[in-house]
């Protein structure tokens, strides 16, 4: 198998089995490994690759998949998306069947309880190492609070916020 | 007030094109989309099996809809169902996500271009800014949950320590320090 394909499929395995709480929790380690120890591509490049999968329906974890098709092409996005979500929907097969019989036992509450802090911790993580990579002009910083607030307070659809923000930046100042 | 009854198990055809459609129309977020399809539209679920499913797909690693589309399948139609199903939700957005992808690629030089995508970036970190916002909500005035979200936030945003290790640590004492939780 091809090296480049290889590393491709345990990073990308690996990442979808501690991505606890959906995809966001590990953006920051995704972005460590393709920017700073695979040199795949820099943080700028990885930022917009973030931004067209976020752009994109579905889940914003299809990232993983233009990682892929940038680092080896069709084969990357192949190998990339399977491998961030087949063991994930593996897992998922095996164990939707106990799940039922679990539903009144306290320890699901427990680890629920317990997960939720660290996923909160985790995706605030990876909005900062998103800003540190994307909010390099005063215009950048200014369209990433605008976002963030729209979200918060508006029910203004995320595309539209996407094109506005795609406007700003061309029209932007540095 | 009786909740709305669940319609017959959907068929092969019906589980590929109701996740394809949640695929096609879920921008920033598919999970409110997947309940409306799910619960309200074809009934495959009652509201109360559709939250506790979800439940499931939450405390598994791995993006939620997914998950949600393999137990989904699986519950109703085994290992075709499953495969099915995320095919469903995956087909379509890989085909609109590898499009972006070709774009990019050809016209990615070009300034006006990069400084659109620049702004699209930080509208994307925002957006993310914004959801760990709504996560972290419940925490307020939790001193345990805060304490725990901040370790987790030093020790990947800004340590930038191994994502395993630390979850290694940060998982297991987490769920101890919440025994007795609701």
């Amino acid at each position: 198998m091809n090296p480049v394909l290889l590393s491709l499929a345990v990073l990308f395995s690996q990442l979808s089995l501690v991505a606890v709480g959906g995809g966001n929790t590990i953006l920051p380690e995704m972005q460590r490994q393709v920017v700073d120890v695979q040199h795949w591509m820099g943080p700028a490049e990885f930022a917009a690759l973030f931004a067209l999968a976020q752009a994109s329906p579905g889940p914003n974890m299809l990232v993983a998949t233009l990682i892929g098709w940038r680092v080896a092409g069709g084969w990357g996005a192949l190998v990339a998306t399977l491998s961030l979500f087949g063991p994930p929907a593996l897992l998922t097969f095996m164990t939707s069947r106990l799940w039922d019989r679990f539903r009144e036992r306290p320890w699901r509450h427990q680890v629920q309880a317990g997960l939720m802090p660290v996923t909160a911790g985790l995706v605030l993580a990876a909005s900062l190492r998103l800003g540190i990579a994307s909010a390099h002009t005063i215009s950048a910083v200014v369209i990433l609070v605008a976002t963030a607030l729209a979200v918060l307070f508006t029910r203004l659809h995320p595309l539209l916020l996407f094109a506005v923000a795609a406007v700003a930046g061309a029209l932007g100042f540095s | 007030m009786t909740e709305p009854a669940a319609n017959p198990a959907p068929s092969l055809a019906g589980l590929f094109t109701g996740f394809l459609t949640v695929g096609l129309v879920g921008f920033g977020g598919v999970l409110p989309w997947a309940r409306w399809m799910v619960v309200e539209q074809r009934r495959w679920l009652t509201p109360a099996a559709f939250t506790d499913l979800l439940g499931l797909c939450q405390f598994l690693p791995g993006p939620n809809i997914i998950n949600m589309s393999v137990a989904l399948g699986a519950r109703f139609h085994g290992v075709r169902g499953a495969l099915v199903a995320l095919a469903g939700i995956t087909l379509a957005p890989i085909g609109v996500v590898l499009s972006l992808g070709v774009l990019y690629e050809r016209y990615g030089d070009d300034a006006l271009v990069q400084r659109a995508l620049a702004g699209m970036a930080a509208g994307a970190a925002g957006l993310v800014l914004a959801t760990a916002l709504k996560i972290a909500a419940p925490l307020r005035g939790r001193k345990l949950g805060l304490a725990i979200a901040a370790i987790g936030f030093v020790a990947i945003g800004v340590l930038q320590l191994p994502l395993l290790a630390t979850l290694l640590v940060l998982v297991p004492a987490s769920i101890l320090l919440h025994r007795g939780a609701r």
